[in-house]
């Protein structure tokens, strides 16, 4: 058994009006960041699994996911290990 | 008298108004605490507004959880009546007793103020004695009020005739059709956004009767739910 760091990012679905995102958009404009474009809020949750392996730490995480963490009906995530996206490179 | 389960969550904060309101309209209503798996022959069960559980994570995402809801989906799915007010249709809709989401309000802003609905299904257990197109002014008060649903989830609610109220007027949370609530496709699980039971009370009366005959049609719609109940089992008077 391993320590493991998985990260979660959730957001609000893309086609769904984010209004947090939209706030801070137009702050950042008015702050004169005039180079911003869209900006999109969601969630970052941090947690620590025990497991036998990678692979298995995050099949757990997906399932917390699937089952409590984001509401697949306004919500998408995806998940890093250790800093690691599966499949791809560092977040 | 029909029995009336009013739950309580840790940080619900309407539960006292909806008993109220439900005792008021005659029926036998009483508290259930989260924690009980008993809801005590309950005919309706009631998930009032407030706060479960701060809000944290997402409204209503931990409070769907509560042991209390094994029994209310139990109650659900055999056709058992429900009403989710506020944070209670935000816990429906996160435990899949109905479609859909709730998110943040478009404009952001926690609301709290009257506002306009139509009576758009009369053939529910919670309107049926209002009038088809009533507009009813009943207050709102809500962070994460915009109601959210697929296109296809949307254009079935529609045409299955199963967006209940819709605001009018002005739409104050930014809803998907200005829908304030629904109902599930079986027609027996119903959520409201505003607070019917805020405008329920003659103590109330500056504000309007408008939320009262929610709870009335509870008790006449059941009254009379029963009636064909008996009837269904060829007069041998047994209640199914």
């Amino acid at each position: 058994m391993s320590a493991f760091r998985v990260e979660v990012r959730v957001m609000p679905r893309a086609a769904l009006l984010d209004p947090q995102g939209q706030a801070v958009e137009h702050a950042l404009h008015a702050l004169g960041f005039a180079e911003v474009g869209h900006v999109r809020m969601g969630k970052h949750l941090v947690l620590e699994v025990t497991a036998p392996s990678r692979d298995e730490a995050l099949a757990r995480a997906r399932a917390m996911c699937d089952r409590l963490l984001a509401n697949p009906v306004i919500e998408d995530y995806d998940l890093a290990v250790d800093g690691e996206v599966p499949g791809g490179t560092a977040r | 008298m029909k029995r009336v389960a009013v739950l309580v969550f840790p940080g619900s904060n309407c539960d006292a108004e909806t008993l109220a309101a439900a005792r008021a309209a005659g029926s036998d209503a009483f508290f259930v605490w989260h924690r009980d798996t008993d809801l005590r022959q309950a005919d309706v069960v009631i998930l009032p507004g407030g706060f479960s559980y701060g809000d944290y994570l997402r409204s209503g995402a931990i409070a769907r959880f509560s042991p209390a809801m094994g029994a209310v989906a139990e109650h659900a799915r055999a056709g058992g009546t429900v009403l989710g007010i506020c944070n209670g249709f935000q816990i429906l809709c996160e435990a899949g007793l109905l479609p859909g989401g709730l998110m943040r309000n478009a404009r952001q802003r926690f609301l709290s103020r009257p506002v306009w609905v139509r009576v758009e299904q009369t053939d529910t257990p919670f309107t049926c004695l209002y009038e088809p197109g009533e507009v009813l002014e009943i207050p709102v008060a809500h962070g994460d009020g915009r109601y959210v649903a697929e296109p296809g989830v949307a254009a079935e609610l529609e045409a299955t005739g199963r967006v209940v109220w819709r605001y009018v007027r002005d739409n104050p949370n930014g809803s998907t059709n200005h829908i304030a609530g629904v109902m599930s496709a079986g027609r027996n699980v119903v959520g409201i956004m505003p607070h019917p039971e805020r405008r329920a009370a003659p103590a109330l009366e500056g504000g309007g009767q408008d939320g009262a005959r929610v709870f009335l049609s509870m008790e006449a719609r059941h009254a009379t739910q029963d009636v064909a109940d008996v009837r269904a089992v060829d007069d041998r008077h047994l209640r199914v």
